[in-house]
């Protein structure tokens, strides 16, 4: 085992970071989506049952046939991986954004219009940051998620941990499978422990200390 | 014009600045109608607001007391009507720009909680576009305004405070760009009594200094009645009642509902009328945090008094120790403020005798401007008083009976 993983130990570590890297910007550009989604949705109240929906219907498109959609419109790589993993990550951070920002309280919402802030402004420095917490919460659920989604867009795709596990289970009874089913299994569980831990930290520098639980 | 300088002179004399810097406030037949409501929730009011004075709000739950006052900085817009302040038209401006002079706070201070004491109060600067040195300066003297330590406060968040120390941040945070007008929606429903008290007597010190336009609601009549120029008294659909001062209001009730809604025992309500700075304060022995706690028990035996008042660098009290308290002590300690319940000389002299029952002094510490210690108040002195208002209401109505 050992073996296995210093004589590929470059190109292992070149799939981690690809996957890191695959996983983290999708999630990034997820939940700017998702938010931006969420603004929109909580104006106008009639989207919300819209968004329930497809969040819904969203959930249950299986991966590999998203990827399948896919393909004809992207093409195969690193792109068409970028877009189904961006997709499914928008879903829990949309529900959680959702659920945030129609939390925050009426008579804050008030007093800051109350107060001479506009719209956009009430939204950048209350809504927003009373929110934060749970839309943060959202944007850890979507790391997790992606994580596993990165795996099956990689195997189809190119790069990523993702390839290590699928080579392993066609290999199974051959000399290396568990390796590499192994490696890329507890890669990926690395890489999410690691991408939590710094959402954690993130957490910690965003959320003021005055809602902070 | 700056108001820091403005400000800090003012702590030391308070009739030099008392100029009036409020707006007026007309309302000509406003009315708000509610989308898929019968009768409209204000059927069309009609008020004028004198510039610098406090006008209270009155009436049962549900009679359009926050609608009315919502339409002021157009939180409501009104289906019909006119509003201005100090001549304009409140419609001509943009609302956002409207409402950055227009101070407002509600029950609770509603203070954000993600932000501190210090964001909190410099919103409005902030929308102003006013720089930092300019908005930390403010920061500093509104805590100090309403009675909060701004070394010790500034940083805080809202959670890290009392009911009522929010409630004076919120107030701070109303008037943080000097706004002439100032609207208040039952500011103080949501604290204890004896805080709701301070809060009263701090809002008194605060407009005696300031001179804005306040218009506050409240369902409280004792509430209208001591903190009120003139009371509005409003019915179902915001009618008005009467809109008059408390003493006339107390003299003569315009109907039964007004003499309702004020309630019996209205020559009792005139003695609440009657305020601390009526009386006589007696001069007591003080002593600042940090002297010499010998020489001040001996300046105090010399007078014949047992207790002495403790005030803090700023000449605020802060405590009334006993003597014998003190005996052990080298210097005069330092003493948490919050534990001694002073009086603002507008406090009234029902709030004296509430005061000074929960007193094992049998006398309280009377307040003025930025809580500067004036004096204090003692029980006999009160109940004199009384006596003498009494007497001569006796002898008015006497008068009126015979001629
Ligand atoms: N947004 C609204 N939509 C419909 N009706 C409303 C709305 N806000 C208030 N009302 C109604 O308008 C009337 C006046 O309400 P308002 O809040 O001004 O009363 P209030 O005097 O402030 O009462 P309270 O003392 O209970 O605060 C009430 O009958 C109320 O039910
Ligand atoms: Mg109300």
């Amino acid at each position: 085992m050992w073996q296995f993983i210093t004589d590929r130990s470059d190109q292992i570590v070149y799939n981690t970071l690809q996957h890191a890297n695959l996983v983290i910007q999708a999630v990034a550009l997820a939940t700017v989506i998702a938010v931006a989604l969420a603004v929109l949705i909580t104006r106008v109240p009639r989207l919300s049952g819209l968004a329930n929906a497809l969040s819904a219907i969203g959930l249950t498109i299986p991966s590999f046939a998203l990827v399948g959609l896919l393909l004809p419109l992207a093409g195969i790589g690193a792109t068409t991986a970028f877009i189904a993993v961006t997709f499914y990550a928008v879903l829990p951070i949309l529900r959680n954004a959702v659920v945030g920002l129609q939390g925050v309280d009426k008579t804050l919402l008030e007093s800051s219009r109350g107060l001479g802030m506009s719209e956009l402004t009430s939204l950048w420095r209350v809504r927003l940051p009373l929110a934060w917490p749970v839309i943060l919460a959202g944007v850890r659920t979507s790391m997790q998620m992606s994580m596993g989604i990165a795996a099956i867009a990689a195997y189809v795709l190119g790069p990523g941990l993702g390839g290590y596990i699928f080579t392993g289970l066609a290999q199974i009874g051959g000399a290396n499978a568990v390796n590499y089913a192994v490696v890329g299994t507890v890669g990926i569980v690395i890489v999410a422990l690691l991408a939590d831990l710094l959402l954690l930290l993130l957490g910690r520098l965003t959320i003021s200390k005055g809602i902070r639980a | 014009m700056t108001a820091t300088n403005e400000t800090q002179s003012v702590g030391q004399d308070a009739a030099r600045n008392s100029e009036v810097s409020g707006a007026e406030i007309r309302l000509e037949g406003v009315v708000k109608r509610y989308a898929g409501q019968k009768t409209p929730a204000v059927d069309s009011l009609s008020l004028t607001i004198p510039a610098g004075e406090i006008v209270m709000l009155v009436g049962p739950s549900g009679c359009g007391k926050t609608t009315s006052l919502k339409m002021i900085n157009r939180l409501i817009e009104p289906t019909s009507g006119a509003i201005s302040i100090d001549g304009k038209d409140v419609r001509k401006q943009g609302h956002d720009e409207l409402r950055r002079h227009v101070g407002y706070v509600i029950q609770g201070g509603s203070l954000f909680p993600h932000m501190t004491v210090e964001k909190n109060i410099a919103i409005v600067p902030k929308l102003l576009g006013w720089d930092a040195s300019r908005i930390s300066d403010r920061v500093d003297d509104l805590l100090d305004l309403v009675g909060l330590d701004p070394a010790k406060y500034r940083k805080r968040y809202p959670r890290e405070l009392s009911g009522g120390q929010q409630q004076r941040v919120g107030v701070a945070r109303g008037l943080a760009a000097d706004p002439p007008v100032l609207l208040m929606d039952e500011p103080f429903g949501a604290v204890d009594p004896i805080t709701r008290q301070r809060l009263q007597d701090e809002l008194l010190s605060i407009q005696r200094e300031l001179r804005k336009t306040i218009v506050c609601v409240t369902h409280d009549i004792d509430e209208a009645i001591k903190l009120g120029d003139r009371i509005v008294i409003l019915q179902e659909g915001a009618h008005v009642a009467q809109y008059d001062t408390p003493e006339n209001i107390l003299a003569a009730p315009a109907d039964d509902f007004v003499s309702d809604f004020v309630g019996s025992g209205s020559t009792l309500k005139q003695l609440s009328l009657a305020r601390v700075n009526e009386i006589d304060l007696a001069d007591w022995t003080t002593a600042a945090v940090g002297d010499s706690a010998a020489e001040a028990i001996r300046k105090a035996q010399t007078v014949g008094h047992d207790a002495v008042v403790v005030l803090d660098n700023r000449g605020r009290p802060v405590a009334w120790p006993w003597l014998r308290q003190l005996r052990n002590e080298d210097r005069i300690p330092s003493y948490d403020p919050e534990k001694l319940h002073t009086l603002d000389s507008r406090a009234t002299l029902n709030d004296a005798l509430d005061t000074m029952l929960t007193s094992s002094h049998g006398g309280a510490v009377v307040t003025g401007d930025r809580d500067q210690y004036l004096g204090v108040i003692d029980f006999t002195s009160v109940t004199d008083h009384m006596r003498t208002l009494e007497q001569q209401a006796a002898a008015a109505t006497d008068g009126q009976a015979r001629g």
